[in-house]
């Protein structure tokens, strides 16, 4: 076969992008079809449902479960007042009497005969989506979100941690080889996206948060550092609600790793410019990576969003390693065996061979090479 | 009348991240798996269609059986597969499982965790589940902290449990308003109601009707629990298995075509063969060696995300599976580390490694879970991380697989226990008869002594213990495929997918450094006589191939216990495989490796050299 499925990350200068931004529950869409948006502009809103509180009615009051609505001074569905009256029990001769008032503003959910338990909602909580990207919007989703369309430079990471962020780019690193110590953070930092080369370590991460750096784009981070940031060990890579102060993308993985030429490149020829970046990771059931947008200037007539299809490996396509030896290189396949082939491990296994950027040429397993798409 | 009807069968298991394929074909009079195929499972973005690794996976097979046979064979047309067959087109059945995106997960609930809760939480993990929580009334959380839970666990189904027929329906009740404020939605698309199983007390069933019957598409069953000396789990785990297939695979992209595709002929007729949760047809092969065969078996499938344990013990075949849902050699490698520690894996490891450089390729794994081991040493850490995760496994096994207390139980499928007198676990390493290996750290080892090292250094296997793994995992293809022809599962079963290593043989206890810790007298099937007093602290690895047999006497030394009894000489059969029959006089409860690197490594070493581990390159 001249062709295999292949893991793959994209970095590219120049791509038509299609964003969902879709609501947690339904909601409204404050936006049309044909809207040109900004990254921060709401695009639809929702209230998600508050928190549900039980109380045990029957038991507080002292009277049996069945009977609870003999008792009670309000429905269910009624917004209510915090020190509001819920239930009262009548007393004797008007004294002695039990009741329970509400602990908060919100909504009788329910009240229950067979437990005698009342289940009060606190207020709704209000969720905001915003577009995240600069561009046009093509689809709306009756009550759920959009579609949103744009042409930008765009870097898929392999790692990352916390949420969307908007921030103009600044250059930290002179070259993709560079590690980045806390002193090389300053001021000029604050709101800006932060690119290191090969490593930051945590004095630095720590400094950039701050001086109130947006986030920080580096090839590698140690494991440690990242365990240290968090407070706890990462056991699944299932990311991007972290609340650490600043989103990190890591573009090539833990360790001490050269961030690839080609992202560095992009990065440095946007400096200075508007970028969205998100930290959120899911490895498994439903593959989700950290991203880095540059919006364009684009005309209407570009958008025309490619069809998603698998990264495949042919001859000519660039790859990246993806495990020792030779992890973070970069290089071309120039040869797809069809052979097993017995590496050192003794396993036996479908290789390829590529051209590395320094001009060596290695058999590798195509199961530790990732295709940079273009 | 089979190789009429069935001269080619299809089966797929459609993983979270691969889709393997076989090709079983009736062959000289028998049936015997050909060619296998792989690709990337495509349930999820970019291509949100299952078919399309079904079917990238099954053209590898059209591929591979055309360059076996020098003729065209063709598999797929206009993009579906062709059934049934005509000539070199097409198959007669095609069968496939599925743990594509996360498999099926579940929320159980009982009255009291350790009662109904558990009853709830074993037929869910019978049916092939992922149980996500297990939330009962006697389970110390708060209400609104299980409300809260329930709401944000977004599971595919909710089995309810509680209370036995009769009882008092207040606690159930109770749960049901707990679900019904938490309002769950499910996690494959807010398009239909969540499906929610009530299998309890049958008093409490109008109640849990009206409390949740406008909310949730409540399906009500026996109860699981109908008294306290009763365990009725055959109909829960049904109706799991119907809204499987109704609702959660509907909901999964591309899984309404490819229930269309899985036909097989059933009574002659071609009929749609139900999918099935790759963990439930891998108990079903499990529970059919031990039936079969009348032994005890302890099954481990390790994937990338979970281990999965299944075991079958006790004169009653008491079949028990436990997920461990964390531990796993890539989404999940990290956790392995952060829940056995750095030490407890440097143990295996017979060489210096930098702690820091070791750290980052574990969570270098984890973001980039398809990649193998390359390097020799990767590949030892790698197996040693696998110890790790098998051991933990099975010790969340051995704590589930447990009897009931003080009950006495009637019962009429594998799942149900029998009760005895406490909560002690059925586990018992030294009955055991068979331990199967599979998942691929396991089955793709480059060397079998590799498998057999791991299961034997994760699992203590005591007395004599036979070793098998699944070839090349189609465990699961088998078990989908019994249940349209059961000859044809058995037979490539027995000549394709299981593969025998051997046979370990270790004794109970611990004795000093030189004393004799087993006098081993073999006969073996070349005429050859392996006589050797062995002492405490070594291995030992035999050549006996595979269906060959050694007829041993084996004395263990003074104070030992080979399961027959302290000092109680045993004669035996051993059953060689394709390592050979190993012995291990290192001890067993305990079994214990030295603290201090400079006295465990030269250990390590010598016995990596004499079973043949490692290349020596590693181990000079």
């Amino acid at each position: 076969m001249a062709q295999a499925y292949s893991a793959g990350l994209t970095v590219t200068d120049n791509i038509i992008l299609r964003k969902e931004r879709i609501l947690p529950l339904k909601g409204t869409v404050k936006v049309k079809v044909g809207d040109k948006v900004k990254a921060n502009d709401l695009v639809a809103e929702t209230l998600l449902p508050g928190k549900v509180l039980p109380l045990n009615l029957a038991n507080k009051l002292g009277v049996q479960a069945s009977l609870i609505n003999d008792y009670l001074k309000i429905k269910p569905g009624d917004f209510i007042k915090k020190g509001q009256l819920l239930a009262e029990t009548k007393g004797f001769l008007g004294f002695f009497k039990s009741s329970v008032k509400s602990p908060f503003d919100g909504e009788v959910e329910s009240v229950s005969v067979h437990t005698g338990q009342m289940l009060l909602r606190e207020p709704r909580i209000p969720v905001q989506i915003k577009a995240f990207i600069d561009g046009l919007v093509v689809e709306v989703i009756p009550e759920e979100g959009v579609v949103i369309e744009n042409k930008s430079a765009y870097i898929q990471g392999i790692f990352g941690l916390a949420g969307e962020v908007t921030g103009k780019l600044k250059m930290i690193a002179k070259d993709p080889n560079e590690v980045v110590s806390a002193d090389q953070i300053d001021d000029s930092c604050k709101d800006r996206i932060i690119v290191a080369g090969s490593m930051i370590d945590l004095k630095a991460i720590e400094k950039a948060v701050k001086v109130g750096a947006k986030a920080i784009l580096t090839g590698g981070i140690d494991d440690q550092d990242l365990k240290k940031l968090l407070g706890y060990d990462i056991g699944v890579a299932i990311t991007g609600h972290e609340k650490i102060g600043i989103t990190i993308v890591v573009t090539e993985g833990f360790g001490k790793i050269k961030m690839a030429n080609k992202t560095f490149d992009l990065l440095k020829k946007f400096e200075g410019k508007e970028a969205s970046v998100h930290g959120k990771t899911q490895i498994r059931a439903g593959v989700m990576r950290p991203e880095i947008i540059i919006p364009l200037p684009f005309d209407e007539k570009e958008l025309i969003a490619k069809k998603p299809e698998m990264a495949t490996l042919e001859i000519g396509t660039t790859i990246r390693v993806i495990r020792q030896p030779n992890f973070g290189k970069i290089g071309k396949v120039v040869g797809l065996p069809e052979k097993l082939y017995k590496v050192q491990s003794e396993t036996l296994v479908r290789v390829l061979e590529a051209k590395l950027e320094d001009g060596q040429t290695l058999i590798i397993p195509r199961a530790n090479v990732e295709v940079i798409e273009e | 009348m089979a190789n009429d009807q069935l001269r080619r069968i299809i089966a797929t298991d459609c993983g979270s991240t691969t889709t393997k394929a076989i090709l079983i074909e009736y062959v000289n009079g028998e049936y015997r798996q050909t060619v296998r195929g792989e690709a990337p499972t495509t349930v999820e973005a970019p291509l949100n269609d299952v078919t399309r690794g079904v079917l990238n996976s099954v053209q590898e097979l059209e591929e591979l059986a055309t360059l076996k046979y020098g003729k065209k064979i063709t598999l797929i047309e206009n993009n579906k597969i062709i059934i049934p067959s005509d000539g070199d087109r097409g198959a007669d059945a095609y069968v496939s499982t599925s743990s594509a995106g996360g498999g099926l997960q579940m929320m159980v609930t009982g009255v009291v965790a350790k009662m109904t809760g558990e009853s709830a939480e074993r037929a869910a993990l019978g049916a092939g589940a992922i149980v996500m929580d297990l939330i009962s009334s006697n389970d110390k959380r708060a209400n609104y902290e299980k409300i809260e839970r329930i709401r944000h666990l977004r599971p595919d189904m909710i089995l309810m449990a509680g209370g036995v027929d009769g009882g008092t329906t207040k606690h159930v009740a109770e749960l049901a308003e707990l679900v019904s404020a938490a309002d769950p939605k499910p996690r494959l698309g807010s398009s239909y109601k969540l499906p929610v199983i009530y299998a309890g007390n049958t008093d409490a069933r109008d109640i849990m009707t009206e409390v949740l019957g406008d909310k949730v598409d409540l399906i009500i069953t026996d109860n699981l629990r109908p008294t306290l000396d009763n365990e009725n789990l055959g109909p829960a785990r049904d109706r799991i298995h119907d809204l499987f297939m109704e609702h959660v695979m509907k909901q999964a992209p591309g899984y309404n075509k490819l229930m269309e595709w899985t036909l097989g002929p059933i009574n002659g007729k071609l009929t749609q063969v139900p999918i099935k949760p790759t963990p439930a047809a891998v108990g079903d092969i499990i529970q059919t060696i031990a039936k079969q065969n009348n032994i005890e078996v302890l099954g481990v499938d390790i994937g990338g995300a979970t281990t999965d344990v299944f075991s079958v013990f006790t004169e009653e075949h008491v079949f028990n599976r436990t997920v461990s849902a964390n531990l796993g050699m890539s989404y999940s490698i990290s956790n392995v580390l952060a829940s056995t520690g750095l030490d407890n894996i440097l143990r295996w490891v017979p060489f210096d490694i930098d702690e820091s450089a070791l750290r980052n390729m574990i969570k270098n794994k984890m973001i980039r879970p398809t990649t193998i081991p390359s390097k020799l040493e990767e590949l030892v850490l790698e197996q040693a991380i696998a110890k790790e995760a098998l051991r933990l496994a099975l010790v969340q096994h051995r704590d589930f697989a447990v009897k009931l207390k003080g009950r006495q139980q009637k019962r009429e499928i594998s799942e149900a226990f029998s009760q005895s007198t406490s909560g002690d676990s059925i586990v018992n390493m030294t009955t055991l008869n068979l331990i199967v290996g599979s998942g691929g750290v396991l089955s793709h080892a480059p060397r079998r002594n590799q498998t057999a090292i791991m299961l034997i250094d994760a699992f203590l296997p005591e007395g004599v213990t036979r070793l098998g793994v699944d070839s090349i995992f189609m465990m699961p293809h088998l078990g989908v495929l019994a249940e349209i022809n059961p000859q044809a599962a058995t037979e490539v079963f027995d000549k394709d997918c299981m593969i025998y290593i051997g046979s370990c043989v270790a004794p109970i206890g611990k004795t000093k450094a030189k004393a004799m810790a087993l006098h081993a007298k073999l006969e073996l099937p070349n005429g050859e006589v392996f006589d050797e007093k062995i002492p405490f602290g070594e291995m030992r690895l035999i050549p006996c191939g595979v269906g060959e047999v050694a007829k041993a006497t084996l004395i263990p030394g003074s104070g030992l216990d080979l399961g027959a009894g302290k000092n109680q000489t045993i004669e035996t059969e051993l059953h060689g495989g394709v390592v050979g029959i190993i012995l291990d006089t290192r001890g067993r409860r305990p079994f214990v490796l030295p603290v201090e690197a400079s006295e465990r490594v030269p250990r390590l070493k010598k016995w990596m050299k004499a079973l043949d581990i490692y290349p020596s390159e590693i181990l000079s």
